[in-house]
């Protein structure tokens, strides 16, 4: 069983477009969305959740009012500014229960909290696995390791080939979570000078945690001096351009009608993102 | 004022409105906050003349006075350091620099040091003050650098802040203490979708906002019906343009590359403030 992160550093280059569209091409796989604070592949994919999981991330400061002498202990040593008023304020509690040592009246407490739930659903494309992390929480990176490990589970429970996993964008704790430890990563770029500079660093993580990176283009007919940039690059850093898309307005309407640009033929984007997978898999029988 | 430009989903213009903005106002101060892929500094191109190292004070412990007493690993809740037999070994990528380590030895044997997770630049991009944080490659926590970017914040000056697409700690990071939050979305079930989440976190942090619908004339009419049912003011649309694509790929601001927006971000500045009030 081998495992694929789509990534992109930038976001809105079409990490979820090509995921929802390899989910349809591979015909051995579990497809797990790694992009847990603003999932989007479910729209496309359309699953049937079969098991729903409560998310337990950190632990955040309680103060017990009735015990509290307002000594202001708490507040001098919370380096998040997170008590005022002698009141923690959960968004801004890191969870490091530094306050409640600090406590000379036993007042602070860490409770546990619920910070979203997590999903095993079946799609029309085969198993998948899924999270919402809850509105303005944290431990994200920690989330999607749990969306990682049950499709690893189920990926060995059904013989299945590969698990394919639609990364978050940027290069922070989540990023790091959805590509640590995976065979193959697919980077998703779009030639514009954002594009390219987002695209250097997070092909620095990449090597970093030491996986190896293949590199497609989205809209390449936006800039084509900018597309000639990334393959010079690439060149030069020896990574593989997989595939060129061309921009094609039906890759929207493909979205609106919730199906894949597989399902929902968009021409030459449709032609060119099979030609990627078929390139993308033989590097991954081979990973 | 500070007015924050967040998105949910990532790609839908976020750089390009909080540029143009930027220019437009002139004599403001432009943070980049998302300091995962920081990319303003494409558009505006600053002069940078100040570059700050940021770090996070993590333990350094000294050996001549541990007892390994294991008190520096039972009170870290991030499982950053671990005291085996006679060694304390530490992570730093997992340290989250709170100083619980450090409070609670009872051998005074932690001393803090900074270790360097990001740096910060500032400069001048004709009469806008800039200022990006850039995380440095492989780090996993961006909040403190967003911490310290933010704290160059001025009360004399208007403040853009530029944050990163999604809706979690980063995010909150970036917009919260905002006075209003334009929130950049197409109209795409995927746009739809994030911005939901946006507005949800947005709601939560009790910031008030409103939205600009990019490429409007693309995907369906779904954004504007969301809008009109939860009183969510539309401030600007903007149909797909390919010289805005081609203007954006080649890092020139909107503004400069198509002068009749100029009206355009008048126009929003005055709704922003009909909001703010």
């Amino acid at each position: 069983m081998k495992q694929l992160t789509i990534i992109s550093g930038k976001g809105g280059t079409g990490k979820t477009t090509i995921t929802a569209a390899f989910a349809t091409l591979s015909v051995s796989h579990v497809i797990a969305d790694c992009d847990v604070d603003a999932a989007d592949l479910h729209l496309i994919l359309n699953p049937t959740v079969e098991k729903r999981e409560e998310f337990y991330g950190g632990r955040t400061a309680i103060i017990d009012k009735d015990k509290c002498q307002q000594c202001d202990e708490c507040i001098r040593v919370c380096r998040f500014d997170a008590i005022e008023d002698y009141t923690v304020d959960p968004i801004s509690c890191e969870g490091c229960g530094v306050c409640v040592h600090a406590c000379p009246d036993g007042a602070v407490t860490m409770e546990r909290h619920m910070s979203g739930h997590w999903f095993i659903s079946h799609t029309r494309s085969g198993y998948m696995t899924h999270a919402k992390l809850g509105i303005a929480e944290e431990n994200s990176g920690k989330l999607v390791t749990l969306v990682r490990q049950h499709a690893k589970l189920i990926a060995e429970r059904e013989s299945k080939q590969y698990i394919i996993i639609d990364g978050p964008p940027g290069i922070g704790c989540p990023v790091i979570a959805a590509i640590a430890g995976v065979d193959l990563l697919l980077a998703v770029t779009e030639p514009t000078l954002s594009g390219i500079h987002d695209l250097e660093r997070v092909v620095g993580v990449a090597r970093h945690f030491n996986v190896p990176v293949l590199v497609c283009i989205n809209k390449y007919d936006i800039n084509h001096d900018n597309s000639f940039a990334i393959e010079e690059y690439c060149k030069k850093n020896e990574l593989e351009v997989v595939g060129k898309i061309l921009y094609n307005p039906e890759v929207t309407k493909a979205m609106v009608k919730k199906q894949s640009v597989i399902e929902y033929p968009c021409g030459e984007v449709t032609k060119e993102i099979t030609k990627i997978w078929k390139r993308v898999e033989h590097r991954l029988s081979n990973a | 004022m500070i007015i924050s430009v967040a998105s949910g989903k990532g790609g839908t213009g976020k750089t390009t409105i909080a540029t143009s903005l930027a220019l437009y106002l002139g004599n403001v101060q432009f943070l980049d906050c998302d300091v995962e892929e920081p990319n303003a500094h494409i558009l505006l191109k600053p002069q940078i003349n100040e570059r700050i190292s940021v770090g996070i004070p993590v333990p350094e412990v000294d050996k001549s006075k541990c007892t390994y007493c294991g008190k520096c690993a039972e009170v870290c809740e991030f499982n950053a350091i671990v005291v085996i037999k006679k060694k304390v070994l530490f992570f730093p990528e997992l340290c989250h620099g709170c100083g619980g380590c450090a409070y609670i030895c009872p051998e005074k044997a932690i001393k803090e040091v900074e270790r360097e997770i990001g740096v910060i630049e500032k400069g001048n991009s004709g009469t806008i003050d800039f200022i990006h944080g850039i995380l440095n490659v492989g780090e996993p926590m961006a909040p403190p650098l967003i911490r310290q970017v933010k704290k160059y914040i001025l009360n004399s000056k208007s403040a853009v802040i530029d944050a990163s697409p999604g809706t979690s700690c980063p995010v909150v990071e970036a917009v919260k203490g905002s006075d209003f939050c334009l929130l950049v979305t197409e109209p795409t079930p995927f746009g739809l979708n994030d911005l939901k989440l946006a507005v949800e976190m947005l709601r939560k942090l009790a910031v008030p906002c409103g939205v600009v619908i990019n490429c409007a004339d693309i995907g369906d009419e779904e954004v504007k019906r969301y809008c009109e049912s939860e009183d969510i003011p539309i401030l600007m649309t903007i149909p797909w343009d390919r010289r805005i694509a081609e203007a954006y790929s080649r890092g020139i601001p909107l503004i400069e590359a198509l002068p009749e927006y100029q009206n355009s971000f008048s126009q929003l500045y005055e709704k922003i403030r009909g909001e703010f009030k």
